[in-house]
């Protein structure tokens, strides 16, 4: 029983996802797939929008996203925003498309961060690998929202 | 290589695991000399921590010998003997800029688990879960270490590795509590729980000139222990009120600051233990929080209480009422290792600071689970094992 007890937490971080996504899909949140997605990111403004062009690996997604960054406030760099310019209809955000990773968010969420860490250290630092020896049903579902956590979360 | 793997709840094992490799031009390779169990290690093995998977390879608390160093890393080179901080920091980013290095930016490889759990995620921490960064941890025979510049540090001629080894975590885990709690020059400080972090608390306090320290436990030789080489006073708290003995202790007033050591798995000896751990075991609360409603309780008007036990998400009974109407200051965090541990590393040179004598035990990595189940059960002595590979 215990055995199986440890995977409620990780399974109610799925239903407050799931609820989330619900209450998106329902109108309850009329914004979620237009909504501006935003980093800050600790350098000037001049460095995150070098000769006018995105850090990568937003550079790569230009003509599908929208970008603005404005200073951020008590000099803590630069807030990095991005949305798509075509917004991700309902069925997109739904919590099966974002567990297949056909969330259009996913890739700008991920994007953004990588371009963060980036301009911050210089690199994006990698999972080690193989990130675990022994599958199983527990560990696949880990393994599942570990893979798309990269373009989840509250950004 | 051999490591030490979560296979379960309650079940560890040494398996054969991949070697580990540079993944990131700013990593190094660390051979382990030493590692130790941790209280909060234990919260993970009986299941309490989420996004755990069997195979994952825990331990977070080391020192080693650097075997192996990334392109863009400029502090270290092969044969540096280092202590290396549990939690990960890039540095760079506004946290790490701020010497809050748990709450980095850009060292949790699963960001959305953790922003699920919590709002915003924490940095990356070697061997505690995949909402946590889902590092490797360091009961093996090598480690990666990203960001190394920044989260490992030579250790001076003349501290030997037992000791070193507790400025990984413990000592700097608890040092925080009583910076960040705000200990001043002629208080009194409480220190909940005499594990190697409560300990090491107590003594951070004693050097930032608090005037008394009192130390609460239940376990003989931790209170003993406490005593002779922390230099606090002890309350053990299942021959004594705690609350009433602190009372008298403080003039009626209350401690001035109360810090917390003890975590998710508390233990008491009243009947709020049994429903604690009822509830707990139900899944209606994650953690137990005892000793953080008797901290609050018992700290003075408009006194701070220093959350240094390990929570994973909500608790019952929280006497918010309390901390509103003593107008006391909560806070709590993760250890911000960088920020103390070359100023620690100096004081253990100084000898200001002990730590050998809570390395009671010394396990290869083959015993390492006979060893934490000694660790967690608290039986022959046990305040910490440490886990040499090379024996």
């Amino acid at each position: 029983m215990k055995k199986a007890l440890w995977m409620v937490p990780v399974a109610a971080v799925g239903v407050a996802a799931a609820r989330k996504a619900g209450s998106a899909a329902r109108g309850g949140e009329d914004r979620a797939g237009d909504r501006w997605l935003t980093v800050t990111v600790n350098r000037p403004e001049e460095d995150v929008r070098q000769d006018g062009k995105l850090p990568e690996p937003l550079e790569r997604l230009a003509d599908r996203i929208d970008v603005r960054t404005q200073p951020a406030p008590g000099d803590r760099g630069t807030e990095l925003a991005a949305r798509l310019k075509e917004p991700a209809p309902p069925e997109a955000t739904s919590v099966p498309a974002r567990l297949a990773g056909q969330d259009p968010r996913q890739e700008v969420r991920r994007a953004l961060r990588e371009a963060k860490a980036l301009l911050e250290t210089g690199e994006v630092m990698l999972p080690d690998t193989p990130p675990t020896t022994r599958p199983t049903p527990g560990g696949r579902l880990v393994g599942l929202l570990s893979r798309r956590s990269g373009g989840e979360g509250v950004l | 290589m051999k490591a030490l793997c979560w296979e379960g709840v309650n079940k560890l094992s040494v398996e054969q695991v991949p070697d580990p490799e540079l993944r990131n031009d700013q990593d190094i390779v660390v051979r382990l000399v030493a590692g130790t169990t941790c209280g909060s290690d234990l919260h993970l093995i009986g299941g309490y921590i989420p996004a755990m998977r069997a195979g994952d390879v825990i331990g977070h608390e080391f020192v080693g010998e650097v075997v192996e160093t990334g392109p863009a890393v400029r502090r270290h080179r092969v044969g540096d003997r280092v202590v290396v901080s549990s939690f990960v920091g890039c540095g760079r980013c506004w946290y790490c800029a701020n010497d809050l290095w748990s709450l980095c930016d850009n060292t949790n490889t699963n960001p959305g688990v953790g922003q699920a759990l919590f709002g915003y995620e924490t940095a990356g921490i070697f061997g505690y879960s995949h909402a946590m960064g889902g590092l490797r941890g360091s009961h093996a025979e090598y480690v990666r270490v990203p960001f190394a510049d920044h989260g490992a540090f030579t250790v001076p001629e003349g501290i030997d590795d037992t000791s070193a080894l507790f400025v990984s975590d413990s000592v700097p885990t608890g040092w925080m509590g009583a910076d960040l709690g705000g200990v001043r020059p002629g208080d009194v400080v409480a220190v909940w729980g005499c594990g190697a972090v409560g300990q090491m608390a107590a003594r951070a306090a004693i050097l930032l000139g608090a005037e008394r320290v009192i130390s609460i436990d239940r376990i003989p030789e931790r209170l003993e222990m406490t005593e002779r080489y922390v230099g606090a006073e002890t309350i053990d708290y299942t021959t004594t009120d705690v609350a009433a003995e602190l009372r008298e202790r403080t003039g009626g007033r209350g401690p001035d600051v109360c810090i917390e050591a003890v975590g998710m798995e508390a233990h008491s000896d009243g009947p709020m233990h049994l429903y604690d751990q009822a509830k707990q075991q139900l899944r209606l609360q994650t953690d137990r929080p005892t000793a953080v409603r008797q901290a609050i309780h018992a700290c003075r008007k408009g006194g701070t209480v220093f959350v240094l036990g390990v929570f994973a998400g909500a608790v019952d009974k929280f006497p918010l009422g309390a901390v509103v109407n003593k107008g006391l200051t909560v806070r709590g965090a993760q250890m911000h290792g960088q920020r103390y541990i070359p100023m620690l590393l100096d004081r253990l040179a100084a000898g200001e600071i002990s730590t050998a004598h809570m390395a009671t035990h010394t396990v290869s990595l083959d015993d390492a689970p006979t060893a934490y189940d000694m660790f967690k059960h608290k039986t022959d002595g046990c305040v910490r094992a440490v886990i040499r590979p090379g024996l």
